[in-house]
């Protein structure tokens, strides 16, 4: 870990002679596949006893809390954290350790991460349609700004596997699913995409799935609990 | 959108127009990815619109995405939009880049204030967007 974390902050020193930081980045890059190599190995070692942290993105207003309460309904008894309508009403990740999955006559165990929408802007103003007071907004709107942050970082450092959550009635063409599809690619994190709110007549499953042909879609309503044993098929069989 | 700063003499002022800058991928090859993400934004805090011949790494944009985060306040700047074509790479990413950490990033990619920028149709062919003049 310790080693880790000194090799992510050597990539950032942020000017140095090209040829150097060239050769450094060669380096690096024979470093992090070492690392990742060795880490994946450990990971199978330890797969019984350290579980898989599985982060839940995708954007704003997708239902990635709803999915991540269900989960932790289903199979802790508990929630992880409210959700709403307004955009950015996750705005800390929050982890819900040891959700033990029981699928056929097999466990898996994971520790859900539920993590704000993750967008490129954040204007506070776009709270006070939601019948808000101004500095409630911009608070808000720094939280937000905070977690966003956060969720990213996660992404770089400390998650397992990903669960890319989509409201199946929006057009999943957006820049910032591109984005974080392509970072989730780089850091060949396995990865699902659900596509959320079956339940809805707009909802365009196929659409969804043409965006991504090179992963697996899901369809689901996490609000009404449908098709939930296909979702926790795959989650076993991806990320256990 | 609050007065953009006009610290820097060659930063586009409101009446002047919009300016452009479109940045060689020679030109970016050169900096450290640190650099890059400062170059951006201080561009787009300037409210200048940037065009990169050959867009981020996967990485890069993560670091834009969360940098940008950080430095969004509630009196000025709100971020920033970005586009680039949808990539359809992971299969023909090719095994020594992938090994060798590479990525293949060779996209076009357009970035401008998010108070001032707005992608009006996208696909795997054309961007098209609506640059406001603040
Ligand atoms: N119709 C429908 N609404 C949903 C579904 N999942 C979530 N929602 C609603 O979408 C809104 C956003 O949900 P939330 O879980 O907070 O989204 P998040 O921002 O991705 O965490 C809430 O009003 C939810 O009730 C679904 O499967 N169907
Ligand atoms: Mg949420």
């Amino acid at each position: 870990m310790c080693t880790e974390w000194k090799i992510g902050v050597y990539a950032l020193q942020p000017s140095d002679r090209p040829d150097a930081r060239e050769a450094r980045e060669v380096r690096m890059g024979l470093l992090t596949n070492l690392k990742d190599s060795i880490s994946k190995v450990t990971d199978r070692l330890f797969a019984d006893s350290e579980p898989k942290r599985i982060g839940i993105y995708g954007p704003p207003n997708a239902g990635k809390t709803t999915l991540a309460n269900r989960i932790a309904i289903d199979w802790a008894g508990d929630t992880v954290g409210p959700e709403s309508h307004i955009p950015h009403e996750t705005r800390r990740a929050r982890r819900k350790e040891n959700v033990t999955i029981e699928r056929n006559n097999q466990t898996v165990t994971i520790d859900v991460v539920d993590t704000p929408g993750v967008t490129t802007k954040v204007d506070y103003k776009e709270f006070l349609d939601h019948d808000m007071e101004k500095e409630d907004a911009v608070r808000r709107s720094r939280e937000a700004t905070e977690g966003v942050a956060e969720a990213m970082h996660w992404l770089r450092e400390d998650v397992d596997g990903v669960i890319y959550v989509l409201d199946s009635t929006q057009d999943p063409f957006t820049q910032v699913n591109t984005m974080l599809i392509g970072i989730i690619e780089s850091r060949d994190l396995p990865v699902l995409i659900f596509a959320n709110k079956t339940d809805l007549e707009d909802a365009n499953v196929q659409q969804v799935a043409n965006a991504f042909p090179q992963h697996e879609t899901v369809p689901l309503s996490a609000l009404e609990g449908n098709n939930m044993d296909e979702v926790y098929d795959k989650i076993a069989e991806y990320f256990g | 959108m609050p007065e953009a700063k006009p610290t820097n003499n060659d930063s586009a002022s409101a009446d002047e127009g919009v300016q452009i800058d479109l940045i060689s991928g020679a030109r970016m090859d050169g900096l450290a990815s640190m650099e890059k993400i400062r170059l951006i934004l201080d561009s787009v805090r300037d409210g200048k619109i940037v065009i990169l011949e050959e867009g981020l790494s996967p990485e890069e944009e993560s670091r834009l995405i969360e940098v940008t985060m950080s430095e969004i306040n509630p009196d000025g700047f709100t971020g920033l939009e970005i586009e680039t074509y949808p990539s359809t790479q992971a299969a023909t990413k090719g095994l020594l880049d992938r090994i060798m950490g590479r990525e293949s990033t060779k996209k076009l990619t357009v970035i401008g204030p998010a108070n001032q920028i707005k992608t009006l149709h996208k696909d795997e062919t054309l961007i098209s967007a609506l640059v406001s003049r603040k």
